[in-house]
């Protein structure tokens, strides 16, 4: 479904994607794991141009994102819907403006059935009461509900999730990740999850991998991932407590 | 050199497709976004408007009518201070107060959202951050600077007629008589073509400042500040080039 061909990038003079090659099923979780920098949301942002590779492309279906210009880059990304790591909600429009506002400007819909639709999503992260709210009055998790809301939206074949539980608490953290595995289940979608957060990852995951200095070091099941002798792995398992006993999720003195 | 080249370059390319955008602006999804910025456009900066204009006018008649009053000539300031108002400090002064209060709120408003990727997420949307933000703001510029400029010089005349009433003599029906026997109707063209003029360059500064930013907090004021500045400098010149080429 995406798939990345031999891609570079150089940000500000330091190689951030260094001859990058994966392919991303369609109906799967894919999640990609590494430590800050690592060049997590840089892979992201390829996958519906909003960074261009500096060498290699990435495919979408049968079409190049990193060559699609005008109407033909509007069609490709609107087969996505992409939760921002600040949500990168609309600070002076409505929850419910926010949400309808890709139905408003890319379609016929009338109000009552942008309306609607905005409920129905809404509805669908637990936020039916929050329609007529501005995003200030709103907490980090309830903006986050609300993006994933506008992600859904327009019914994309493809998610993309940046950071979805960074700056939450453990229990909004995973209402977030039985979200993203409910909108898995019940709309089919794809999805494309960056995250440092590894209870999250082997939580949602079909397959990850992980990203180390612009390199994928590593993609495999959550069941092998906890199991590979990588040491940047073993390191990133550890510092978060996790081992392969199969107690993910729980700290030595928890367990 | 090269970075303003560059910056001229982008900030052309987004207006022109700004222009290009405009038929768009009929629709019934961005009827509303364009009232609003003329709301903010014009309504919000009254106020100001008022007082700045207010004292131009009065310190023009008091400044001319000082020294017109030495040649016995100090009923000339109706003509002296109507014409200068239409012709250039009526356009340029509405232009530095709305870059100021208006240019400044556009380039803080579209910074917070580039560095917050608001932008980015429009552009995933397949929505044109173009067509969505920069377009209004434009037609709300070209369509309320004028009639904010003829506002600035109605109370700047005003201004000047109170001055010259109260401090040199000058009866307000003499002074009128004045003002309208020399004042042409060239003169408010021109400067109803300098304020249009002058809104462009204000959306378009602003906007692409805004687009422009980078680092966060610190960026959008660098936007902000840079915004003044700028667009001061290029109405300060494309002001001189129109007056030069209407007044040889």
């Amino acid at each position: 479904m995406i798939r990345f061909e031999h891609v570079h990038k150089r940000l500000g003079g330091r190689v951030v994607l260094d001859d990058i090659s994966f392919e991303i099923e369609a109906g799967e979780t894919f999640v990609i794991v590494g430590a800050s920098g690592a060049g997590k949301s840089v892979s992201l942002k390829h996958m519906v141009r909003l960074l261009t590779p500096d060498a290699g492309r990435v495919m979408v279906g049968d079409a190049c994102v990193s060559q699609a210009r005008g109407e033909r880059l509007d069609h490709i990304r609107e087969r996505f819907g992409f939760l921002f790591q600040s949500a990168a909600l609309l600070q002076w429009l409505t929850v419910g403006d926010n949400v309808g506002l890709p139905l408003r400007m890319k379609t016929d819909l009338s109000d009552d059935e942008v309306d609607r639709q905005v409920r129905d999503r809404l509805a669908m992260v637990n936020l039916q009461d929050a329609f007529e709210k501005l995003p200030g009055e709103l907490s980090g998790g309830m903006r986050k509900r609300v993006g994933l809301a506008r992600a859904i939206i327009t019914d994309p074949e493809i998610i993309l999730y940046d950071e979805p539980t960074s700056g939450l608490d453990p229990v909004t953290s995973r209402t977030i990740d039985r979200l993203i595995n409910r909108l898995r289940s019940e709309l089919g979608v794809t999805s494309v999850v960056v995250t440092h957060d590894l209870h999250s990852a082997l939580a949602i995951g079909s397959r990850i991998a992980m990203l180390h200095d612009g390199k994928m070091v590593e993609i495999a099941t959550p069941d092998d991932f906890v199991r590979s002798r990588n040491e940047f792995i073993q390191g990133f398992l550890e510092a978060q407590y996790i081992t392969t006993q199969g107690n993910w999720g729980q700290t030595p003195e928890a367990s | 050199m090269l970075l303003l080249f560059r910056n001229t370059g982008t900030a052309m390319c987004m207006l022109l497709e700004a222009f290009r955008d405009m038929p768009f602006m009929l629709s019934r999804r961005h009827r509303h976004d364009v009232l609003h910025q003329q709301f903010l456009t014009a309504i919000k900066s009254l106020g100001v408007i008022t007082v700045v204009a207010l004292f131009t006018g009065m310190i023009l008649a008091l400044q001319t009518g000082l020294e017109l009053r030495r040649f016995g000539q100090e009923v000339y300031i109706g003509s002296a201070v109507t014409v200068v108002m239409l012709r250039e400090m009526g356009p340029f002064m509405t232009a530095l107060i709305i870059a100021a209060s208006v240019g400044s709120a556009m380039a803080a408003q579209i910074g917070t959202m580039t560095v917050s990727e608001e932008i980015a997420a429009l552009e995933v949307m397949a929505i044109k951050p173009v067509r969505y933000l920069v377009t209004p703001r434009l037609l709300a510029m070209i369509m309320m600077m004028p009639l904010v400029t003829i506002y600035t010089n109605i109370i700047g005349v005003v201004g000047g007629a109170v001055v010259g009433h109260t401090q040199l003599g000058v009866s307000i029906t003499a002074y009128m008589d004045n003002a309208t026997q020399f004042a042409e109707n060239k003169d408010l063209y021109v400067g109803l073509l300098k304020s249009i003029l002058f809104g462009i360059i204000i959306a378009t500064v602003a906007c692409h400042q805004g687009f422009a930013t980078t680092q966060g907090a610190v960026g959008v004021g660098q936007a902000t500040r840079r915004t003044v500045v700028v667009s001061f400098l290029v109405i300060l010149t494309v002001g001189y080039m129109v007056t030069r080429l209407f007044y040889q």
